[in-house]
Parts: C-alpha cells; sequence; structure tokens
C-alpha cells in the first residue's frame, strides 16, 4: 500500500488552529509543485490535505501533517503524514460512507480525500488516536 | 559458454583472413530473407561494420559479449536493431541479420576442419546466439519507445478542441477512449471553456466505436465539472450500440442534454440561446 | 485575522477571493456578506474564485450557504471563476454545489444576475399589464 523509498528530510507542520491548516496547504502545495505532479494532481493533493488536516484539528483534537516527497524507482510522489492522538475512529466503516458527519460537515472529508489520492492508509485505535498516510503520484 | 583467451585470437584469425567472402555471404543470406527491401550495398556497409567490430573485439580477447571488449560490438548491434525497428522489419528478420553470420561461419569452417573445429564452432556459435539476443532485446526497446512516442503524439493530435459558434466550442472525439485520454481530453476541454469564455461544450462521440464504464463516467464527471464553471455540454453522436452498452452498464446520464448529431446539437445550443431572446421580445410585445 | 472585501458596483456587490482563506476568515465573510446585502439593498452577489487554487468541502458549503442566505435576503449569487482543475477535483470530491448559480467569469456573471432581474420585471410588468386590462 505505501511502496516506495523516502527521500530527503520530511517537513513536519503542526495542526493546532485555523491558520495551521493554511499553512498545511501551503506545504502540501510547495512540494507537490517540486515534484512536478500536474496542475489537476496538485489540485486533488492540496485538497485531500486541507479536508484531512481539518479533521485532524476538528476530530482529532489537533496533531501534525509531516509531508516528505518519495520515490518508486519509475515515479516520484508527495507522502503526507496526518498524525493525532484523539479519540479514534470507532467505526472505520461509517466513517468512510460519504454524508456521514458527527461534526457538523459535509461528511465528504475522509471519503472524498481517499478519492483524491493513490494510495490511503489508515490506522486508529480508540482512546489512542487516528492516522492517516496518503500518496500521490507523478504519472 | 565464455571464449578461451585462444578460441577469440582464432577467430579473430578467420575473420580476417575470409573478410571479403564472409561479408559477401552474410549480406546474401540477409539480403535473401529481406527480399529487396533494404539496398545491397546498404547491406554490405552493414555487413562490413558488423564484422570489423567483431574483428576489433576478437582481437582483445572477446571471452563474453557483456564483458568489457565486447562494448563496441554491442554499440553496431544495437544499431542496426534500432535502424531495423524503425524501418518497420519484423524481430525475426532482424535477427537473421546477425544469425546468418552463423552460416557463413559454419560453410568457411567444414573446409578446414580439424579435432578443434567443432569445438570452436560451438563457441561461435554461442557467441552469435548472444548476439543474436542482444539484438533482439535493443529491437524491443527501440519498438516500445516508438509506440509509447506514438501513444504520446496520438494523444496530442486526437484531442482537438474546436470553436463552433461564437461561445460554443466542441471536442469530436475519434478512436478508443481511455481513461488517460479521457482525462487529457475533459482537462483541454475545461480549459478552453475559460480562455475563449465560452458557456457551451458539444463533446461528439460519433467517432468512438465503444464506451465502457470507465469512459462513461469520465464523460459525465466532464459534464458535470464544466456545470461547476458556467458551461452547460451536450452530448452528441452517440450510437446505438453505445445507447445500449449506457443502458445495460446502468449509467445514468440524467439531465445530461445528448443529440443524434453534432448538427442537431450546434442547433439545439443555437435554440437555447436563441429562444431567450425570442421569448423575451414576445413577452415585451404583449 | 484577513477579512475579503466587499465591493458595491451599482446593484451588484463583488467578492474577489484573492487569499488563501482560513475556516475563520470564510464564516467571517458569509456573516459580512449578509450583512452588507441587507445595508445597501443590492439584489445580485458576484463571488469572484479565479484565485482560488482550492476548493474544500468547507469553502464548498460556504458558498452554498451565502447562496441561501442570498436567497432568503432576495439576491441572487452567480460563483464566478472556478478554474478546471478546481471544477474535476470537486466532481471527484463528490461536493456538487447544489443550488449555486455559476458563470465562467465575471462579465457573464453579471449578464447572468441582469437577466434573472429581467425577467422578473418582466413578469411583475404582465402582471400589472393583466390587473389594469381587467380593471379597465
Amino acid at each position: 500500500m505505501t511502496a516506495g523509498v523516502d527521500l530527503g528530510v520530511p517537513a513536519t507542520q503542526a495542526i493546532r488552529s485555523d491558520e495551521d491548516v493554511v499553512r498545511v496547504r501551503q506545504l502540501v502545495r510547495t512540494t507537490a509543485v517540486a515534484v512536478k505532479l500536474s496542475l489537476v494532481d496538485q489540485t486533488k493533493l492540496v485538497t485531500a490535505a486541507s479536508e484531512l488536516a481539518r479533521n485532524t484539528l476538528i476530530y482529532g483534537g489537533g496533531g501534525t501533517a509531516e509531508v516528505v516527497t518519495v520515490e518508486d524507482g519509475r515515479r516520484r510522489g508527495v507522502r503526507i503524514v496526518f498524525a493525532d492522538g484523539g479519540p479514534g475512529i470507532p467505526d472505520l466503516d461509517q466513517a468512510f460512507t460519504d454524508g456521514f458527519t458527527t461534526g457538523g460537515g459535509l461528511g465528504l472529508g475522509l471519503s472524498g480525500a481517499r478519492r483524491l489520492v493513490d494510495d490511503f492508509d489508515i490506522w486508529t485505535a480508540v482512546g489512542e488516536g487516528t492516522r492517516i498516510t496518503v500518496t500521490k503520484w507523478s504519472r | 559458454m565464455a571464449l578461451s583467451a585462444e578460441q577469440s585470437g582464432r577467430l579473430a584469425g578467420l575473420l580476417t583472413e575470409h573478410a571479403d567472402r564472409l561479408t559477401e555471404r552474410w549480406t546474401e543470406i540477409v539480403a535473401g530473407s529481406l527480399r529487396g527491401r533494404l539496398s545491397q550495398a546498404e547491406l554490405s556497409r552493414q555487413a562490413r561494420e558488423l564484422h570489423r567490430s567483431m574483428v576489433d573485439a576478437a582481437r582483445q580477447g572477446l571471452a563474453d559479449l557483456a564483458d568489457q571488449h565486447g562494448g563496441e560490438l554491442r554499440a553496431v548491434l544495437a544499431e542496426l536493431s534500432t535502424s531495423r525497428a524503425r524501418q518497420g522489419f519484423s524481430a525475426t528478420e532482424t535477427a537473421i541479420s546477425v544469425f546468418a553470420l552463423k552460416d557463413a561461419l559454419l560453410e568457411l569452417m567444414e573446409e578446414g576442419r580439424d579435432a578443434g573445429t567443432l569445438r570452436d564452432f560451438v563457441a561461435y556459435s554461442a557467441l552469435i546466439d548472444q548476439m543474436g539476443l542482444f539484438t533482439f532485446e535493443s529491437f524491443v526497446r527501440t519498438r516500445e519507445g516508438l509506440i509509447a512516442d506514438q501513444a504520446e503524439q496520438l494523444l496530442e493530435l486526437s484531442t482537438p478542441v474546436v470553436k463552433l459558434w461564437e461561445g460554443v466550442v466542441a471536442v469530436p472525439l475519434v478512436g478508443t477512449l481511455d481513461s488517460a485520454r479521457a482525462q487529457v481530453v475533459m482537462e483541454r476541454l475545461l480549459q478552453t471553456l475559460v480562455d475563449t469564455g465560452s458557456p457551451y461544450a458539444i463533446i461528439d462521440i460519433t467517432g468512438v466505436p465503444a464506451v465502457d464504464t470507465q469512459v462513461a463516467q469520465h464523460i459525465l464527471k466532464t459534464v458535470v465539472a464544466a456545470r461547476l464553471m458556467g458551461a452547460d455540454c451536450i452530448i452528441s453522436g452517440i450510437r446505438p450500440q453505445i445507447a445500449q452498452t449506457i443502458v445495460a452498464l446502468g449509467i445514468e446520464f440524467g439531465d445530461i442534454a445528448t443529440k443524434a448529431s453534432l448538427a442537431d446539437a450546434l442547433r439545439h445550443v443555437l435554440r437555447l440561446t436563441g429562444v431567450e431572446t425570442t421569448s423575451r421580445r414576445a413577452r415585451r410585445e404583449s | 485575522m484577513e477579512r475579503v472585501p466587499i465591493l458595491k458596483i451599482g446593484d451588484i456587490l463583488l467578492v474577489s477571493i484573492q487569499v488563501d482563506m482560513s475556516d475563520q476568515t470564510a464564516i467571517q465573510l458569509q456573516e459580512d456578506l449578509a450583512e452588507r446585502i441587507v445595508a445597501t439593498g443590492c439584489h445580485g452577489v458576484i463571488i469572484d474564485i479565479t484565485a482560488l487554487d482550492i476548493v474544500d468541502s468547507f469553502v464548498g458549503r460556504m458558498l452554498s450557504t451565502i447562496a441561501s442566505i442570498s436567497k432568503v435576503l432576495d439576491a441572487e449569487t452567480v460563483v464566478v471563476g472556478m478554474r478546471p482543475a478546481v471544477a474535476i477535483t470537486l466532481v471527484e470530491l463528490g461536493l456538487s454545489l447544489n443550488g449555486i448559480r455559476t458563470a465562467l467569469n465575471v462579465e457573464r456573471g453579471m449578464e447572468l444576475i441582469a437577466a434573472s432581474r429581467s425577467d422578473e420585471w418582466d413578469e411583475a410588468d404582465v402582471d400589472e399589464d393583466a390587473e389594469t386590462t381587467a380593471t379597465s
């Protein structure tokens, strides 16, 4: 699911406020431009990052986003790890259903973000937190 | 099976001694298999070049095609197979250009044979097999490169977005639509809408032989994306088989306008813009 | 916190979003716009998102809410200038922006508002005509 070699030093952005979500977007965009993702792919990745960073803030009570460039021999990509020490997600299937929300949003955050990236990996434990890893590859 | 130092030395001697006879025979065999599609002069030039690089390699003590003395020979073989691939020869025809050497060499060695000749020939034969395989690999690589280039060119060529009328653009799609191409079409169409400020787009699929679920989804997504941007899409030229597939696959085209032909679609758009003005005029008159 | 400026041009309020908005800025814009519609009595709102390189579900929801609020306050909202990449992403995200009218650029947006206003006036005219004929 998460193949590829990490390249370079990951950049970490804390997510503690609204403004931090904006900073995550900017960091992801800079990295996506650097690995030459197409404009549409950049837009998809930044949008997914925005959704997930907001989730980390609202549902996870804050956390971090770690952005790193990766390579698998043929292509380069951007990998982002969102981690929080929040309550975790009790029912994953439900959380991935379009339109399901506990936070008053549109309920498209998780399921929508998964459609926008190439690789999506989630780890969650009730009472411990949630860790979501997404990767977008260049074509 | 590697060549011993003596064997490569003897090969160099043999090749030098009968240089003219070998290249002539080699040219003859290859010319027979290619049936006049390459000129005699071109073939004998290639034979001499291959011969020269083999002599050089054998003199340096070539033991295996992959070792450091084989560099020049490999380059010549790669060039030979690249040119064959580009000229449209088949893999067999290309490989024969190398294997013909085996026949020429066998005829030569049969004449002055002694106890060691057979062993030598088996070793040379193994070397020529290696050369043949190498040629084949280069051939395939070149072909793959050609195919990739052509696919890209095709993608560029096959997705024109044309302006049909003031405020109306059209994409006439021709040929098989795969996911990658559908995506390129989609992006280009949407960008043209922005660049030309056209609120109407016609996607004409008269030239598309078949539509699968994925392609239909791509077209649907394009229509929805265009709507989000403030433009309307009309799909025209849906063939009967495609209409059947769409229904059989259970794809919902919803409220998307579909027309039989590009002409019908254009008429529909013109009427849309026209109807507004006429109805307004009608109201004012009343 | 940054605030998105709202310009009044004739009968139209023009909002051109030029910054990467935080969620707070988006909520603030929603409130400011409602107040300005009432204060100015404008009947059209154009939100220009040409400069936005992404629209996520939060901003999408904000646009829908603005459209609904202005409808209640008798103003028509048109979102203009959405980039192709943004539109493609929104489709993939599954956000349909229901109830929002869109146009390719500010000019087309103004035409759209003018057309729908004139339709309303025309209808009103027809009604009046009908009344006068009835009474006379």
